[in-house]
């Protein structure tokens, strides 16, 4: 939908026909084994517009946001921003926050730093 | 010299010595921190989106907070460090942000990313140098295989950060040399831990900092140091691995005998 | 008034569709002064240009005015034309109504009343052209072909071989540049030292051809046809003339921690070295950095072995003045520096190599003497990874933005292919693979060629690029990559790792440049003077290209354009006179003060001071000093009629009063 890849593109400032479909983002991915769709498809879904079917997929939870494949991207396509404007799309909406505050307490331990849990928050919910 | 000091929420409580430490090594050194006398927690990691205004606030704030006394901002959490830069980059620019945050905060004089943000380590490179730490080393780790674990978030994205050499840095090695350790390098010590992931699908947490900690067991680190509490947490609870890891800053006040 | 001929000129649809030209000439044709105007589809062709010759004739037309394309394409054409109807062809002007009209504008009204005004400013300057004529200066019939790889030394042949004396210079102390390190060339996989040394060996026996080695151009004046170059050749302690090239000393030199540059740094020879075995000249050269006798004053070892006497460490450098009626720029290239790509693990990994060090490993006479090894341990690899586009095709703007180029390299798809097959066939139980983002292969047989090293070699071909090489502790390189094609991260535990680092030129081109006053683009290659018609002449007159200094290319085209660019320069040394531009500065000597702004502003060199008797009052003689303009060299540039403060000095065919003519009529 038109709509939908234009909002993605405007939150995360990203031309994704600089791609030369080269695959070091997907290369370089340390999350690669847990996504459906790895970066060098989300870059390509994008394009084709095709958003629906990433902010369907649990893909878009996996991203570390480590920045590897922006670093290592020869052509500065940054898809970690893609990515997250995908995950924002979702959880932008009403009720579609992914990470709720009654998740926490089970995944409390005494030693888990406060950071990680604001992190998780500030990934995952509005 | 005088820097102005963002601790971040971590350290307060569960990172406590991560704090503790840099504070007593600072004194020894001859430079002081001083807590910024208002700030709020950075929100862990910088949000990437252009029309996202009120979650960098707080960075701004705390970068506002320092200009007013004219000094650099200091951050000694991998996380709180790479939220702030990376926020002040914005604040230097992106026009939209800067007018939006400005437009907010109401300051009499706009921000626009005037703060120098400098980690502990840079100040201890560039401000006191390598040189003068050695010097004042008084129990040097002689002897001891110290693998240092970066992580991502000191050194990417490079252009940002601009600490060291994003796939080969050497500015932990060379504080490990400075205390009088013997580095251990590895390939995977600037490679993600895993980070938040460990409360969304713990797995790959599990995975990553195993794949770090073995890799630096292969090439004969007897130790790891870091200096983020995400990192220390997954390396030490999710990896399995029996190597000690301990805050760099722990070593520092270890070496300079302020322990 | 003149009798001026207005000619407006469709060009097709370039002009014609956004300027209405038959109202452009009818409105120029009511001008005062216009005798006659009209308009064609093509004025430089034939037909229209035999409108323009015959209409000089038949209205007797003192001043010709072309409303068409830029004066530096068909300028020249119509001169010809002009002056072939018995017209001095500077009563010529030429208005611009493409480039600076027709193509920018969308709105036909708009183009329509600008190409007008343009016409009109035309017709103002050719009514105070005055008829000049072209001078002439002489040819000086010598090459100088700058750089000795196979470019420069083909170039050089075909000069010599139309009877030219040709002059090579060449910064190494051997000719031969990168094929002496090749092993095998694509596609044919003839051995490169096999086909290049009987051209090296040609060059040093040709009578024509000097060879300048272990030199450097240092400062060239002058202009097209007669250019001064001073060539600086740098000491290398050995005469030349007496060594013969038997290799005692290098046998016996004591010194043998040398980094070879032949090598790559992968091998060591002596401080007194011959760089290989098949080297022009065959003469030894002493690095003075690693010698004890130049470092210290100690040993002589050398010299008391030479038995032609030849060694000489008092030797200096030696400057060599000389003039060439043409230069060609041959400086070839280098693989780039990999400092900012260590993901690749390239200054950790001995066993990390750049294709050109993978190459020194292939070849004989390498540091492992043809046999393919680690360099850590010396143990075969049992498995190849090999990495495209290190380097290239990387955006301006990326994280390593700084260390790489946006071009392609055009060489490496096919280098590699070369490499893999090399592995499989001489070393069947290798594993190879070659992770790729688009294998290119453009040339002749080359396609072929790669679908062998996939078909025939079994080198597993994947499209995907390498995230990371990761070395482990027991010696091997973990290499992460994705395959595309299937979707998945791959971790291949591989003993060596060849990386396709981008090519750049020559980091002697740009110093060159600047002194040839060649143009050079962003990454340091000479610009040619057109892209498509013009490819091996650089835009100043007099240099010409050969080789990878004008842009990347393998082997075939480099020999091809270096062919080019030697009967360019043929075409150069053939003529006894060049006419000049008429166009030129010119100093009243009346009004000059003699101040010297207008020297000082030349780029070219062209004006000189000298004194001169004038007559006075009262009979009287005066001695004043006054600017002299060398028209053979002034490019017409006009700086010097700008910084005149007096207004002495003025620009022929581009006056002041000529000008301000045409800004009148555009302002009317």
């Amino acid at each position: 939908m038109a709509d939908l890849k234009e909002q993605v593109l405007r939150t995360s400032g990203v031309n994704p026909l600089k791609c030369m479909r080269c695959g070091k983002c997907s290369a370089t991915c340390p999350s690669y084994d847990a996504m459906e769709y790895h970066p060098h498809q989300f870059v390509y879904m994008v394009e084709k517009g095709d958003i629906e079917t990433l902010m369907q997929s649990e893909s878009i939870y996996k991203c570390l946001s480590c920045f590897a494949c922006l670093e290592r991207c020869p052509r500065n396509v940054e898809p970690a921003k893609l990515v997250e404007a995908v995950r924002l799309a979702v959880i932008r909406q009403q009720g579609q926050n992914h990470l709720k505050p009654e998740q926490i307490p089970a995944m409390l331990d005494e030693d888990l730093p406060q950071q990680a849990i604001v992190s998780a928050f500030r990934k995952y919910s509005k | 010299m005088i820097f102005s000091y963002f601790p971040g929420c971590t350290l307060k409580t569960k990172a406590k010595e991560l704090d503790r430490y840099a504070r007593a090594s600072a004194e020894a050194l001859g430079f002081t921190l001083e807590e910024l006398p208002d700030w709020q927690c950075c929100g862990g990691v910088y949000p990437m989106a252009k029309n996202e205004t009120a979650t960098k606030l707080s960075s701004v704030r705390a970068l506002v907070s320092a200009r007013e006394k004219g000094q650099a901002l200091v951050t000694l959490c991998s996380a709180c460090h790479n939220v702030i830069k990376q926020v002040n980059h914005d604040m230097q620019t992106d026009e939209d942000i800067q007018m939006k945050a400005n437009n907010y905060m109401k300051l009499e004089t706009p921000y626009t990313g005037e703060t120098e943000v400098l980690h502990y380590l840079e100040v201890l490179r560039d401000k006191v140098g390598f040189d003068k730490v050695a010097a004042a080393v008084k129990n040097p780790l002689t002897g001891k295989k110290i693998a240092a674990y970066y992580g991502c978030l000191l050194l990417r994205p490079g252009k940002v950060m601009q600490m060291d050499n994003p796939e080969n840095p050497k500015i932990l090695e060379d504080f490990i040399r400075a205390i009088g350790a013997e580095p251990v390098l590895y390939p995977q010590r600037n490679e993600c831990c895993g980070g938040y992931m460990t409360m969304e699908e713990k797995s790959v947490a599990v995975s990553r900092s195993t794949t770090v900690m073995d890799s630096a067991k292969e090439f004969g680190a007897e130790m790891v140091i870091t200096a983020c509490p995400l990192c220390l947490y997954n390396l030490k609870k999710n990896s399995g691995s029996e190597l000690p890891v301990v805050y760099f800053t722990e070593l520092l006040a270890e070496a300079l005998g302020v322990k | 008034m003149r009798r001026i001929g207005v000619f407006v000129c469709h060009c097709g649809t370039n002009i014609a569709s956004t300027v209405d030209v038959k109202a452009v000439a009818e409105t120029l044709g009511k001008e005062p002064a216009v005798v006659f105007a009209t308009d064609y589809p093509y004025m430089c062709s034939e037909a229209g240009q035999n409108i323009i010759k015959e209409a000089i004739k038949e209205h007797k037309l003192e001043g010709v005015v072309v409303c068409s394309c830029s004066p530096r394409m068909h300028e020249a054409t119509f001169r010809k034309a002009v002056a072939s109807a018995g017209l001095n062809p500077y009563m010529l002007e030429v208005a611009n109504i493409r480039e600076q009209c027709s193509w920018i504008h969308k709105d036909k009204e708009e183009g329509t009343a600008k190409a007008i005004v343009l016409g009109r400013a035309a017709i103002a300057k050719v009514q105070l052209n005055a008829p000049l004529t072209a001078g002439e200066s002489p040819v000086v019939k010598r090459a100088l072909v700058i750089g000795g790889g196979i470019a420069g030394i083909q170039t050089a042949l075909d000069i010599a071989e139309a009877g030219y004396p040709v002059d090579i210079v060449e910064k190494e102390p051997t000719i031969g540049g990168k094929m002496t390190q090749i092993d095998k060339t694509f596609p044919t996989l003839d051995c490169s030292s096999c086909i290049l040394t009987p051209k090296m060996v040609e060059c040093s026996q040709n009578e024509n051809i000097t060879i300048y080695s272990y030199s450097e151009v240092e400062a060239v004046t002058g202009f097209v046809g007669n250019f001064s170059v001073k060539i600086r050749r740098k000491k290398r302690y050995v005469d030349e003339t007496k060594c013969t090239g038997c290799g005692i000393c290098t046998e016996k030199c004591p010194v043998k921690n040398v980094p070879s540059a032949y090598d790559l740094g992968l091998k060591n020879h002596r401080a007194i070295y011959i760089p290989f075995a098949q080297a022009i000249p065959n003469v030894a050269v002493i690095d003075a950095d690693y010698c004890n006798k130049l470092t210290k004053g100690k040993c002589g070892i050398c010299s008391k072995f030479c038995s032609a006497g030849a060694i000489n460490y008092e030797q200096e450098d030696q400057i060599v003045e000389e003039k060439y009626g043409a230069i060609i720029a041959a400086t070839g290239y280098n693989p780039i520096s990999l400092d900012g790509y260590d993901e690749y693990a390239y200054s950790q990994s001995k066993d990390v190599v750049t294709s050109l060090e993978f190459e020194r490993i292939l070849k004989a006479d390498g540091p492992t003497e043809g046999h393919l090894e680690r360099l850590s341990d010396g143990k075969q690899p049992k498995t190849i990874v090999f990495v495209q586009c290190v380097g290239s095709r990387q955006s301006a703007d990326a994280a390593h933005g700084g260390c790489g180029k946006e071009y392609c390299s055009k060489i490496c798809c096919m280098y590699t292919a070369k490499h893999a097959m090399y592995c499989r066939e001489k070393y069947p139980d290798t594993d190879v693979y070659v992770f790729y983002i688009d294998v290119r292969t453009p040339g002749k047989n080359y396609d072929e060629f790669y679908r062998r090293a996939v078909e025939q070699y079994g080198v597993h071909y994947i499209k995907g690029m390498v995230g990371k090489v990761a070395p482990q502790a027991d010696g091997s390189l973990m290499v992460q990559a994705s395959d595309l094609l299937s979707n998945e991260q791959l971790h291949i535990k591989a003993d060596m790792v060849v990386l396709a680092a981008a090519i750049e030129p020559n980091k002697s081109a740009r110093p060159l440049a600047t002194m040839l006053t060649a143009s050079m683009d962003t990454n340091d290659f000479f610009t040619e003077a057109h892209a498509k018609l013009r490819p091996v002449e650089s835009p100043t007159a007099g240099v010409f290209l050969s080789g990878v200094c004008q842009g990347p290319k393998d082997i075939p085209e480099t020999v091809s354009q270096a062919s080019a660019a030697a009967a360019k320069a043929l075409g150069l040394l053939a003529k006894d006179k060049l006419s000049c531009n008429p166009c030129v500065a010119h100093s009243d000597e009346m009004m000059c003060n003699g101040c010297s702004s207008c020297a000082n502003v030349c780029p070219y060199g062209a004006i000189t001071y000298s004194d001169k008797e004038f007559r006075g009052p009262n009979r009287t003689t005066l001695i004043r000093r006054v600017a002299s303009v060398n028209a053979a060299v002034c490019q017409g540039c006009g700086a010097c009629t700008v910084a005149c403060p007096s207004g002495a000095m003025d620009l022929k065919g581009f006056s002041t009063s000529q000008i301000m003519a045409e800004v009148d009529a555009i302002c009317k």
